[in-house]
């Protein structure tokens, strides 16, 4: 894999890492926020395997595996902690959700 | 047993404790308890005694032998009189072993007391055999300690126990037992009257609302005083004798609920305190004087050897000299002795012949050589602890003519009695006054349960209201008292005839201004006679008075819990004379084995007791003083018998004489000593200086404490205003208002939006990258 095609995975990777980043900043919905983050998720894994091919190395293919196992338990959990906020409060705005504010 | 005679202070002391823990609850109300830890006392102190005796001996073969080795090198001509002395005397033994074992056995009865065991009979019987090797080695003997000239060289080794007590700047401060000579008989005579005064006491105050504690404070008496004379260091001592006057003070106030006793008990108890400041002066002088030691030993080895400077033996002495002035009796401190009646008549027994009263004896016989060297005795021709002794001999005696109290009358007798041992001690006698202390503890102790027995039957003790011809109602009473009588007054062969001629041959032979203390004694022996043969008059013969002449409770004769110990120390008044009789002078025929036991065996041997210097010596005994004390006591018991038996005289001669009756006055007044200690000193010290010293108290004392105050209160009020509200306050608070403000700013950030958070962290992470590539 020469530079060129490597450059092009890179600029793919960035610009749904921005997305995502993006996504996870702006978005009121949770579900939403979710899916914004497997977009970065999603981004680094074009990274990780884009360097892989372009050293040649399966490395990077095994950690976006790792990444990609690791992102499924999270989705799990999120949207388990997503479902129980909407059953409680029958919204899953993240604006409403400031419980924390010290 | 001598290792191990320092239990025998604490076998009372615990019996103190159980009669005051358990007494209430014991059949006899604690009685029991005392009894059987006095009985146990005396039994052991009996015991040490015996082994005493043997240890002496022995001590004395030693001697002999390395001072016969010791003679074979230089005096080739001593050596063979040593040889000469043993076989003779070896000789002498065998055949006198048969013959003298019974009487041997008589001796030791005296010794003994009613304790005389088999066993003790034959020890005496051996201790026979040694006197005439002892005599014969005399010569011998001075050579010995001449030639030994070590540091601690004993004659007859003490036994000496002791155990650190508390260490402080160095200093040991140790607590153990000297068991010497003196030490020995006073156990014995300790115990004895003491637990005849147990066994007197059941009865006489029986049914008594403070039985229980009496009988506490009677065993921790006697338990204080035996600690007193095993004590092996001056600080000992002076615990001791603090001991015995807090118990003194408890059962002097027995009967507090009524004031005059409760004031007695204090006079006694502050008296004693004046006293007591001069014991403290005394024992720290001695403690720096002799290189910083509580040790009495060391003490008198130095005193002795001259190694502490006169001067400081001279201010020691002198302020031991005011302990025994009030602890004994002594002129002009005597005054709280005669008061000290107000306790019951049990424990006067005690205080005045075993216990109180003769610590103040002991203690100067303890640290003789002090007194010996410091006050000079044997050298200058009069000293401060004769003098005492001599007036208080003359004082006592005139008091006890004029009492109406019956035990008044026997307590000035003791303090005048207790004047004869000061004085023997005063000059150099001191085998005299330990023999005579003896030898009046015991039928002073017989002379106090007398007329104790006499006021259980009468309820009183006022000899001229409520007694007379108490002879017909107590016949065994009377006989007792009688034979104590006589011997107190030294009528031949009772006990005090042989030991107040000691002290009167004493004052005669060291001569030098001394024989005015002859003349002294002499003269207190007839007022002894006479005041006594008064008493005696006023409370057994005549018509009964009073309680005694009432037909519906006449008097009876006590039981014998009060009559037995009066048997006992009556016989003792008896035999107690012949412990020490000379075999010097007209009574030369007196056999070796016999004479002067208690010198023998009592009398301290070593460096550590003044009998190594030249100027110490016995007295001898000297006929015609024996006789003119005699004929001096019959006259005074003539002349005494023939103004209240016969009614002769110038009776009435106080009314019409204005001279006689001012001397009356004088004598009942009590030469105005308590005038001038209750409304001269007391009130001098309440009126204008205690009102002086309130002025200076109030302006001056005060002026300066409350000036301190008040300068503390303004500082602290600055310090509080300017430095703690002003600066310290201002960095707590403020750190505290920083912390909230920070935290307040901080808040803010916290919104609790996650989506912030995520902002901010991509924000972090963004410029990290930044600076990452910037860098890199």
């Amino acid at each position: 894999m020469d530079d060129l095609l490597l450059n092009q995975f890179l600029l793919l990777g960035a610009v749904l890492f921005c997305l995502g980043v993006y996504g996870v900043l702006v978005r009121r919905n949770a579900v939403l926020v979710l899916m914004s983050i497997e977009l970065i998720l999603n981004a680094v894994n074009i990274n990780l395997i884009a360097f892989g091919a372009w050293r040649g190395d399966v490395a990077g293919s095994v950690f976006a595996l790792f990444v990609i196992a690791i992102a499924a338990a999270e989705v799990g959990v999120g949207l388990a902690i997503v479902l129980l906020i909407y059953r409680n409060r029958r919204s899953v705005d993240l604006d409403d959700i400031a419980e924390l504010k010290g | 047993m001598l290792d191990i005679a320092w239990v025998i202070p604490l076998i009372p002391a615990a019996s103190f404790f159980l009669i005051l823990l358990f007494g209430k609850r014991m059949p006899f109300k604690g009685a029991e308890i005392g009894i059987f830890a006095l009985g146990l006392c005396f039994a052991m102190a009996v015991v040490t005694n015996v082994q005493w005796f043997q240890r002496v001996d022995d001590a004395e073969h030693a001697a002999h032998a390395t001072s016969g080795a010791e003679a074979t090198d230089e005096h080739a001509a001593s050596d063979a009189a040593t040889t000469e002395h043993a076989t003779e005397s070896h000789a002498d033994a065998e055949g006198d072993e048969a013959t003298e074992s019974p009487s041997s056995a008589a001796e030791e009865h005296d010794e003994g007391g009613a304790a005389a065991e088999g066993g003790a009979a034959v020890e005496e019987s051996h201790a026979g055999d040694d006197a005439h090797e002892s005599d014969g080695g005399e010569d011998d003997h001075a050579e010995a300690g001449g030639a030994g000239g070590g540091h601690t060289e004993f004659e007859v080794e003490p036994v000496r126990e002791s155990i650190t007590w508390w260490s402080s700047g160095g200093i040991d401060f140790s607590v153990g037992m000297l068991l010497d000579g003196p030490a020995v008989m006073m156990l014995f005579v300790v115990t004895l009257i003491s637990l005849l005064v147990h066994i007197y006491s059941t009865d006489y105050v029986g049914g008594d609302r403070r039985y229980t504690h009496y009988f506490a404070f009677l065993s921790l008496f006697s338990a204080s005083m035996l600690g007193l004379i095993m004590s092996e260091n001056t600080l000992q001592l002076l615990t001791c004798w603090e001991l015995v006057g807090l118990c003194s003070f408890a059962l002097i106030g027995h009967w507090w609920e009524e004031k005059p006793n409760s004031d007695a008990a204090l006079k006694a108890f502050i008296t004693n305190r004046v006293g007591d400041v001069g014991l403290i002066c005394g024992v720290i002088v001695l403690f720096f004087g002799a290189g910083q030691t509580f040790d009495i030993v060391t003490i008198n080895e130095m005193a002795v050897s001259g190694e502490i400077s006169h001067l400081v033996l001279l201010v020691g002495a002198c302020s031991l000299l005011a302990a025994v002035m009030s602890k004994s009796g002594q002129f002009i401190l005597h005054t709280w002795l005669p008061d000290a009646m107000a306790g019951p008549t049990p424990v006067s027994a005690l205080i005045h012949a075993a216990t109180m009263v003769v610590a103040g004896i002991f203690m100067v016989g303890r640290l003789y050589p002090v007194f010996f060297q410091g006050l000079s005795i044997g050298v200058s021709g009069v000293n401060l602890l004769a003098v005492i002794g001599g007036v208080t001999v003359i004082g006592g005696a005139g008091l006890a003519f004029v009492q109406t109290d019956i035990k008044k009358v026997l307590a000035y007798s003791t303090v005048s009695q207790l004047g004869y041992m000061a004085m023997a001690l005063g000059v150099g006698a001191w085998t005299a006054a330990f023999f005579h202390l003896f030898t009046h503890a015991m039928f002073k102790a017989g002379l106090f349960l007398g007329s104790g027995s006499v006021a259980h039957s009468v309820h009183s003790f006022d000899m001229k209201e409520h007694m007379g011809g108490m002879k017909r109602f107590m016949p065994k009473t009377y006989w007792t008292f009688v034979i104590s009588t006589g011997a107190l007054i030294g009528l031949f062969p009772l006990a005090c005839f042989w030991s107040k001629d000691e002290i009167l041959a004493g004052a005669e032979q060291l001569g030098t201004g001394y024989t005015a203390f002859l003349v002294v004694g002499l003269i207190g022996a007839f007022m002894t006679a006479a005041y006594m043969t008064r008493c005696v008059y006023l409370t057994f013969h005549g018509e009964p008075r009073g309680h005694a002449a009432d037909a519906a409770h006449p008097p009876h004769e006590s039981g014998p819990r009060i009559v037995v110990p009066l048997y006992i120390l009556s016989g003792m008044a008896v035999l107690a004379g012949f412990t020490n009789l000379p075999n010097t002078g007209a009574l030369d025929f007196v056999p070796d084995s016999w004479a002067l036991r208690f010198e023998h065996f009592y009398e301290p041997k070593g460096e550590y007791f003044p009998s190594v210097l030249d100027t110490f010596s016995h007295p001898e005994f000297n006929i015609g003083i024996a006789i003119g004390s005699t004929i001096i006591g019959l006259l005074g018991i003539g002349l005494a018998a023939a103004w209240y038996f016969r009614g002769l005289g110038p009776h009435g001669l106080t009314e019409r004489n204005k001279v006689a009756r001012a001397g009356h006055r004088v004598l009942v007044e009590k030469y105005y000593l308590d005038r001038l200690y209750t409304d001269i000193i007391v009130g001098a010290v309440k009126g204008p200086i205690a009102k002086a010293a309130y002025w200076f108290n109030q302006k001056g004392i005060d002026g300066v404490i409350n000036g301190a105050g008040t300068a503390a209160v303004r500082g602290g009020q600055f310090v509080y205003d300017k430095i703690d509200q002003g600066v310290v306050d201002t960095i707590v608070n403020g750190s505290g208002a920083a912390a909230e403000g920070s935290g307040q700013g901080l808040r803010q950030m916290q919104t609790g939006r996650v989506q912030q958070y995520a902002a901010l962290l991509f924000a972090g992470a963004a410029i990290l990258a930044g600076i990452f590539i910037i860098v890199i």
